[in-house]
Parts: structure tokens; C-alpha cells; sequence
């Protein structure tokens, strides 16, 4: 695909867009606090849109297409019901204690409301997992950008760091959460001309829907799922749960979707997690830092039509072979090609199946049978040209790659100029993303290692100091994870499969802490590990169909097999959940409390005189807003149904 | 903090409007670029309303900025 000089200007202007107003921000960063937690000054409106931005990184984009053409429109479910309602959640009964207790992070709450060892906990494993997560996205992002774009992978990588360390060392978190919200508007008005543009394109929403049903019933057509499903598995949200894992291509059930997806991961991400909680710390008064997620819902509520659809979209196209579109199939690594020719060559013409095993197994992907043995027919029959043969390897590829959907549909309907306007959105979620991963690490490190274990009672200078050091060595600690992600990805795996295990039990722990003044210090830190340890052992136990022993769990003894990784994953969280819930009630009350209902004022809700709001505008009001969002929650659900 | 984000917001959208009109209005008689965007002049409609979104966050900004004066006096 080839870019045009305007193009590059739309990508140059943006890039300039991102450093001034880093460039600007900068003679506002005096403390340490300017630059850590914006010294708390930003209005609600734009909080909010840095909420969901920070959210809203480059694999989210990528990663929901996907899902939208493995899933369908039960994707919708990761915001209908695993965001609003716990972004709800946090603005009303939360927010009250993160931002009244003045906790400058959400291990400092811990700290206050418990003790130093969760606030240790919560901060080494949370900091670690920024980097990596950064990293991996960066990876992802950099691998897209040189495999569908030629673009070069280390300048793509070093670059669009580069970019981010800049803006966000000029500015602090006001840059990064000033860019986040220029970002916002980047991603949804560079991506809503290609949604448009596709929909048009297959006749509509009621066309999707008609293909979307004739795909239902053979899905392995396009090789998006070995069993066949009823007419409404790509197109109902809830209809294909209720019928059980067996019949919807998610495989999963309504128990670990609501409990599972909709209590323990959702609530545990969006109200523990500090890179969004972070965005709302940094309102300006009580009342903008609780209508923060609330406003942030607002958008979120309607993101599936701008990161859902592209992927059903992307489905639809194939089923009706418009244009000879076809899911983008897997890239063959370019070095495979002089082997895979080698052996197309070589082979006996008459008997093509001892070549397509071997061309399938140095290849790595499924292969169509049938095109590598018209490859070889025809290069018998007369030789086929270098590029020919290798564009036509790569044609025979039949493994989806379903990363590259969003940019395959960007290809085909963006010309010179909306092309360079898509891809600038694109990359502007990449680094919306980064800047969030960076500004909440360099506030836990500062303030909750390093000031906190390390260096304490310095001057104020000296934590500024710090915290700028910190974020020059996030970013380039996040550019070596993402080399390491390229070269082990198998490590990776186990890295992230690691903080699923300390993520899935978090929650029960923050509820317990804010609710219930009885929970103890030593109750919140084992009840955690041993929630965590339970996530461990639980993976080691169980398995999804399909998959062997080992690395996917099971490795010490299968005692149950899920119909999907996800429905294992949601399990999994359930009960570390339940096991870290009960067992800190039960710890707590054993052991003694060691802080006093005086030091717990403003940390647990019934220690807290009531939050009056004092906006006159009622519509305003936390709790009205609230409800209004999840009415609206309801009716989106019950339209999609 | 200092610094109103419609700003910059409304500058950026409407630079890459106003780029987006024009290249959309000099490039509009090829049709054979415009088949990708199914015959429509993507550049030209989308720039348009780029740029409307830029001028609209440029006004509020300068109205908010105006407001805050009045009140310092």
C-alpha cells in the first residue's frame, strides 16, 4: 500500500499536535506533584475522555476487531457489561475514598487502609505489569505496521516512543491526560469514515445481519470455527448464551460471562486498576473526579460500534466474496519463502500431498490443499516467476490473522489523505495507550517504591527529579519488553498469564477494605496471596477443549475441561474471587485490627460522613447520572438481545 | 492547568480539515482513486466536517476564555 505525501503531513501534524501541548505544559511542572498527579486541577469533561483513551490503547482497537469477527456482537458484552456498570460502581461508592483520602495512588489507599505489605504487593506486581503491557501492545503495533505497511519495524518501535517520552516529560500526567483527549477525538473521527464506509458498502445493518446468519451456519468456511451454530450466534448478544457454551462461538456460559466477565474482572480492572483510576485522581474537586468514569461510560457505551463492528464487518465482506475480500490470512515470515519454493520446485506434480506437508509444515499456518497443489501444477506445467510463487504461497494461507482485520479494511476503503487520517488514529491509540502505561508507572515508582521502601524524606525537588528519571527508564524498559515479546513470545505468555492470576482476586479485597471497617491488614494480604495462589493452582487444574497440558493449564492434573479459554479464564476468576472474599472475612476476624476507626475516617464507607453533592444542576448529581447510564446500559442490551 | 486542550484540539482538526477539503477538491475528478471509498469524495465530506468539529472547539474556546475574563474583572 502505498502513502502519499499527504499522508505523512496529516501523521506530521498530529505528531506536532502532541508535542506542543507537551511543549507548552512544561513551565507548569514546578513539584513533583505537577507532574505526577497533575496537582489535581483538571475539569471533569476532560478527565473523563482520558479515562477511556487511556483505555482505549492500540491492542483494544485491534484485539475487538478480532473478537467481533470470532464472536459476533457478543463481543458488546466486554463494555454492556464487563465496563459500565463497574465504571458506575467506581464513581459512586469508590471515588469517595480514593479521592478523599487524598491517597495520591491506589497502593497508597491500600497503604492507608491496610498496611505496607499490600501496598508492596499491589505496587512491584502493578509496575511490573505496565511495562509489560506496554511492551507487548508496542509489539503488536510495530509487527502490523512493518507486516501490512512495510514500515520498518525498530524505527516504528523507537519513533513513536520517542514521540510519547517527549510529551509526557515536558508535561507530566496533564500532558499525557491533554493528548489522551485529543487522542480520543483522533481515534473515533479517523475510524468512523472506515466503519461507514464498510457498512455502506455491505448494504447496511440488516445486510450484515443476513450474512452474518448464513455464516452462523457454516463458520468453518471461512475458517472462523470448526462447529456450526444457530442463525443468531454472530448476531445475538444474549440469545446464543442462554443456549449454553455449546452454542455460541465463544463457548461460554451465562454464569461465568455475568459473575465472571461482569462482577470479578470488570469491577477488578476499572475500579483497582491505577492506570484509569489514575485519570480520575487528577479532577479537580470531588465532584469532577466521581463524573469522570460516569462521563467516560458515555462513550464507552457506544465504543462497539467503532471497534465491534469493523470485525463483523470484516466477516460479512468475506462471506459474500465482495471485491475477492477475504480475511486477511496469517503473514508467512519472509524468510520461509526460499524452503517453501524450494520444495514447490522439487515436488512430483502427480502426487502433491508429501509437498504440501512439508510446505504446511515449514509454513507454520493451515494451508489450502487445493491452491498449493495448483502452485505446483502450474509451475510444472510452465515455471512461475519468484513473485509469483510467493504471492501465491502466501494466497494459500487459510489460518486467519485476525490483528490485521482493522487495517485490511483501512486498506481497502481509506484513499491517499482518509488513508493518512485512519492510520495517524491508529496511531494515536497506540500511544494513548503507552502514555498511561508510562504515567502510572512513574507515579508507583516514585511515590509508592521509591519514596515509600527506598529514599524517604527527601526534598520535593528530588521527587520531581525522580519521577522524570523513571520516565525515561519506563519508556525505555517498555521498549525492551517489547523486544522481548518479538523473541519469546512464549515467555510473554506466562507473564501475562501470571498477573491474570494476581488480577483476579484483587477486587474481593478493595470491596472488603472500603466496606466493611472490620477487615483486618493481615486479613487483606493473605486472603490476596491466597486468592492469588488459588488462580495458580485452579489453572493448573483445568483446561479449554482443544487445547494439550501445559502452558494453557493443566499441567499438574485436568480435573475439568471448558468448552473455551475464555469460560476457563472467567472461572478462574470467580473463584479466586470467592476463595480471597471469604477467606479475608474469615482472617479478619481472627486476627486484631491495628488501625482505629479514627485513622479508618475516610477510607471505609461507614466510618465517612456521606459525600453531599453540591451540584445545583441535579442531572449532574453521581447518582443520577449513574442511573441514567445504566438504563441506558439495559435498553443496548435488550435492542441487541 | 494554563492551558484550554480545545485549543490545540480545534487547531489540529482544523488544519487537517481545511488540507483534507482542499486535496478532496483538487483530486475530486479521479474517479478511479475515489472507487475505494465506493465513489464518494471521502476527502472532501470528511474534511468538511473535520474542519467543522475544529472551528467548533476553537469558538467554545475562545467563549470559555472570554467568560473566565469577565470574571477575573
Amino acid at each position: 500500500m502505498q502513502l502519499g505525501v499527504i499522508d505523512y503531513v496529516i501523521m506530521l501534524i498530529y505528531v506536532g499536535a502532541v508535542l506542543g501541548i507537551g511543549w507548552v505544559l512544561r513551565v507548569y511542572m514546578k513539584t513533583s506533584s505537577d507532574f505526577l498527579t497533575s496537582g489535581r486541577s483538571i475539569p471533569a469533561w476532560v478527565t473523563g475522555l482520558a479515562f477511556i483513551s487511556a483505555n482505549l490503547g492500540a491492542l483494544e482497537l485491534v484485539g475487538m476487531a478480532a473478537s467481533g469477527a470470532k464472536y459476533g456482537i457478543a463481543t458488546a458484552h466486554f463494555y454492556w457489561v464487563g465496563a459500565i456498570p463497574a465504571m458506575v460502581f467506581l464513581a459512586i461508592f469508590m471515588m469517595p475514598f480514593y479521592y478523599g483520602s487524598k491517597a495520591r495512588s491506589v497502593p497508597e489507599y491500600l497503604n492507608m487502609r491496610f498496611d505496607y505489605r499490600t501496598r508492596c504487593l499491589n505496587s512491584i506486581s502493578f509496575a511490573v505489569m505496565t511495562l509489560f503491557s506496554s511492551g507487548i501492545s508496542m509489539n503488536a503495533l510495530a509487527k502490523l505496521l512493518h507486516q501490512l505497511l512495510g514500515w520498518d519495524y525498530n524505527a516504528s518501535l523507537w519513533i513513536c516512543s520517542g514521540v510519547v517520552l517527549i510529551y509526557v516529560l515536558k508535561g507530566g500526567l496533564t500532558s499525557a491526560i491533554y493528548t489522551e483527549v485529543l487522542q480520543f477525538f483522533m481515534i473515533v473521527l479517523g475510524f468512523t469514515p472506515v466503519v461507514y464506509l464498510g457498512l455502506k458498502d455491505v448494504g447496511g445493518w440488516e445486510a450484515v445481519k443476513t450474512q452474518l446468519t448464513q455464516v452462523a451456519a457454516d463458520p468453518a468456511a471461512l475458517d472462523l470455527n470448526t462447529k456450526s451454530f444457530g442463525p443468531d450466534a454472530w448476531t445475538s448478544a444474549w440469545k446464543p448464551l442462554l443456549g449454553g457454551p455449546e452454542s455460541n462461538p465463544m463457548g461460554v456460559d451465562l454464569f461465568a460471562m455475568v459473575f465472571g466477565l461482569g462482577f470479578v474482572l470488570s469491577f477488578g480492572y476499572w475500579c483497582t486498576n491505577f492506570l484509569v483510576v489514575q485519570r480520575a485522581m487528577a479532577a479537580k474537586d470531588m465532584g469532577a473526579a466521581r463524573r469522570t468514569p460516569l462521563i467516560a461510560a458515555i462513550p464507552k457505551m457506544f465504543f462497539p460500534v467503532l471497534v465491534i463492528l469493523p470485525g463483523m464487518l470484516a466477516v460479512a465482506l468475506a462471506s459474500m466474496g465482495k471485491d475477492n475480500y477475504r480475511l486477511p490470512p496469517r503473514i508467512i515470515d519472509t524468510s520461509d519463502y526460499a524452503p517453501v519454493i524450494a520444495v514447490v520446485q522439487s515436488a512430483d506434480a502427480a502426487n502433491v500431498d508429501a509437498a504440501f506437508n512439508e510446505i504446511a509444515d515449514i509454513v507454520g499456518y493451515k494451508m489450502s490443499k487445493e491452491k498449493v497443489a495448483s502452485i505446483i501444477q502450474d509451475n510444472a506445467a510452465g515455471s512461475l516467476s519468484q513473485q509469483q510463487l510467493k504471492d501465491r504461497i502466501q494466497d494459500a494461507v487459510v489460518e486467519n490473522d485476525y490483528d490485521g482485520i482493522i487495517l485490511s479494511l483501512v486498506k481497502k476503503y481509506c484513499p491517499t489523505g482518509l488513508l493518512g487520517l485512519a492510520l495517524t488514529a491508529l496511531l494515536a491509540s497506540f500511544m494513548s495507550g503507552m502514555a498511561g502505561n508510562v504515567t502510572a508507572f512513574n507515579t508507583i515508582w516514585t511515590y509508592d517504591l521509591y519514596q515509600a521502601y527506598l529514599v524517604r524524606q527527601k526534598s520535593d525537588a528530588h521527587y520531581l527529579w525522580m519521577g522524570k528519571v523513571v520516565t525515561v527508564a519506563g519508556i525505555l524498559l517498555s521498549i525492551a519488553c517489547a523486544y522481548f515479546a518479538k523473541q519469546y513470545n512464549n515467555a510473554m505468555d506466562i507473564i501475562q498469564l501470571v498477573f491474570g492470576f494476581v488480577n483476579a482476586p484483587t477486587f474481593a479485597t478493595f470491596a472488603l477494605g472500603m466496606l466493611w471497617a472490620g477487615t483486618t491488614g493481615t486479613g487483606a494480604f493473605v486472603g490476596l496471596l491466597l486468592g492469588i495462589t488459588t488462580s495458580a493452582v485452579f489453572h493448573s487444574l483445568t483446561l479449554a477443549a482443544g487445547n494439550v497440558p501445559g502452558l494453557k493449564g493443566g499441567y499438574i492434573a485436568v480435573v475439568k475441561t471448558f468448552p473455551s479459554e475464555m469460560a476457563q479464564n472467567f472461572w478462574l476468576a470467580a473463584y479466586a474471587f470467592l476463595v480471597c472474599f471469604i477467606l479475608t472475612i474469615v482472617i479478619s476476624l481472627v486476627t486484631k485490627r491495628t488501625k482505629t476507626n479514627e485513622e479508618l475516617k475516610g477510607l471505609v464507607y461507614s466510618l465517612t460522613p456521606k459525600v453531599v453533592d453540591h451540584e445545583q444542576n441535579w442531572l449532574l448529581r453521581p447518582a443520577v447520572l449513574g442511573v441514567i447510564l445504566l438504563i441506558g446500559c439495559v435498553i443496548l442490551n435488550w435492542l441487541f438481545w | 492547568m494554563g492551558l484550554d486542550i480545545r485549543w490545540p484540539i480545534g487547531l489540529m482538526f482544523s488544519l487537517i480539515g481545511i488540507i483534507l477539503v482542499v486535496y478532496g477538491a483538487i483530486t475530486g475528478k479521479d474517479a478511479e482513486m475515489y472507487q475505494r471509498s465506493l465513489g464518494l469524495n471521502i476527502n472532501l465530506i470528511w474534511g468538511a466536517l473535520l474542519l467543522l468539529f475544529g472551528l467548533f472547539m476553537l469558538v467554545s474556546a475562545k467563549l470559555a476564555g472570554n467568560a473566565q475574563k469577565k470574571e477575573e474583572k
